[in-house]
């Protein structure tokens, strides 16, 4: 699986949506993405990539593309 | 000024002065704020004749008491915009506050929260375990305080267990297997007193006497919600920590004073056994018989202000607690800011009349 793919996934798994919701997707948009779903896509996404985000990370990833953003960062070198 | 700037200032590293400034200024704007906004808070002001042109300091604002938010429904955004409502621990059949959260709000309370627990665990996240059952996080559109405790501090959690099941029965197993796991790491404990107490540490007594023993020495445990069941088993702080090292060598331990109507604003209990106010939010200890403010060292009713709420007028509040304060910016732990101690419940008796009759003049 690419890293797009692999990112996809841990959302739609989280989130229980299909790929066509996920562009533009913010938190709280959905039902499924509040507090409780953030902490499950974070473990989702740490489990995929082998990583460990900041707490400050966390509370940033605030849409879809704001995490591509994050996990791109040095700390994490996940390119998307 | 924004909450974004008050956010990034380090949470103990104000005097006294500069504190009373900065909240000054950030609570008049939130009571201009929710004047505006709340319809029913604008009421209240009137009919107390405040004016906020005259505020001279943020101890001059009108406090609410914690039991308007179960007498009328308090909110300053249109209903559309509320994400979540929180609602307090209260017994079957007590009326419970309702507390409106938009996504500003919210965020902004899981912001100031981490940013206060980082100075006490660092910002690095550890191995968590819960001591709770999974069930307490179900319901997720109506939040209790309970759930909302666990899920704002499980994002220090990098992997989660819960140390009990839904009956309430220690998970002997899966316990000693994460910390099998994670032997020689920092493992973060999160909980609520009386639950660590009675699941948790009497479980932990009755396996040791059977050889079963659990290192949790490098263990660092936040706990919170309240003494009163222990104080009705004779279980003081001391016999708390003494008695939990004891059992599991566990010894950093940190107690915290909060409450579902000002969440993310926690009052940490530091090194020196002593509850601290952050940049975030006061305490201030009011004599029970007019209300002016107390000295260190005398006991009275629990004001609480914090900066964070937008959405709803809770940013004063009078809590139906009582305490003490112990000094402001000369803690030995080496934070700034006012420390204190909660001696308990207000008896209820004595804070219904007021608060009853009070919320009762404005529906």
């Amino acid at each position: 699986m690419t890293n797009l793919e692999k990112y996809n996934q841990a959302f739609i798994d989280s989130f229980e949506i299909t790929e066509d919701q996920l562009a533009g997707l913010k938190y709280q948009d959905i039902p499924a993405w509040d507090s409780a779903g953030h902490m499950g896509l974070i473990s989702a996404l740490e489990d995929a990539f082998d990583i460990m985000m900041d707490t400050d990370d966390i509370i940033d990833f605030s849409s879809y593309e704001k995490g591509k953003e994050i996990l791109a960062k040095d700390d994490y070198g996940v390119a998307i | 000024m924004t909450y974004e700037e008050i956010v990034s200032i380090s949470p103990y590293s104000l005097s006294k002065a500069e504190k009373e400034k900065l909240l000054t200024e950030r609570l008049v704007e939130l009571t201009k704020l929710h004047q505006e906004n709340c319809a029913e808070y604008a009421n209240i002001l009137e009919s107390l004749d405040f004016d906020v042109d005259k505020v001279q300091s943020y101890k001059d604002l009108p406090f609410l008491p914690v039991r308007m938010f179960k007498e009328l429904e308090l909110k300053s955004i249109p209903k559309e915009e509320v994400i979540k409502t929180m609602t307090s621990s209260g017994t079957t059949g007590q009326a419970v506050s309702k507390i409106y959260l938009d996504k500003n709000t919210s965020s902004n309370q899981q912001k100031t929260m981490v940013k206060i627990v980082s100075e006490f665990t660092g910002s690095g996240r550890m191995p968590m375990i819960i001591i709770d059952c999974p069930s307490v996080i179900k319901n997720r559109a109506m939040f209790s305080a309970r759930g909302a405790g666990i899920l704002g501090f499980s994002i220090f959690g990098s992997k989660k267990i819960y140390a009990l099941d839904d009956d309430m029965k220690l998970n002997i197993e899966e316990l000693k297997a994460f910390l099998e796991k994670y032997q020689g790491q920092r493992i973060f404990l999160f909980g609520f007193t009386f639950m660590i107490w009675q699941h948790f540490y009497k479980e932990l007594v009755r396996l040791k006497e059977e050889g079963i023993v659990f290192d949790l020495s490098q263990g660092v445990l936040i706990h919170g919600g309240g003494w009163k069941k222990l104080v009705s088993e004779a279980v003081s702080e001391e016999d708390f920590h003494q008695r939990l090292k004891d059992v599991c060598g566990l010894e950093s331990i940190h107690d915290y004073y909060g409450m579902v109507e000002q969440t993310g604003c926690i009052y940490m209990e530091c090194e020196c056994s002593h509850l601290h106010a952050s940049i975030f939010s006061d305490v201030i200890i009011r004599n029970p018989k007019d209300f002016s403010e107390c000295g260190i060292g005398e006991t009275g009713i629990i004001q609480v202000v914090s900066t964070i709420p937008e959405s709803y007028p809770g940013h004063s509040l009078l809590t139906e607690d009582e305490g003490v304060l112990l000094g402001e910016d000369d803690c030995p732990c080496g934070r700034m800011g006012k420390y204190f101690k909660i001696n308990g419940r207000l008896k209820n008796a004595e804070i219904r009349g007021c608060s009853d009759t009070y919320a009762d003049k404005f529906k």
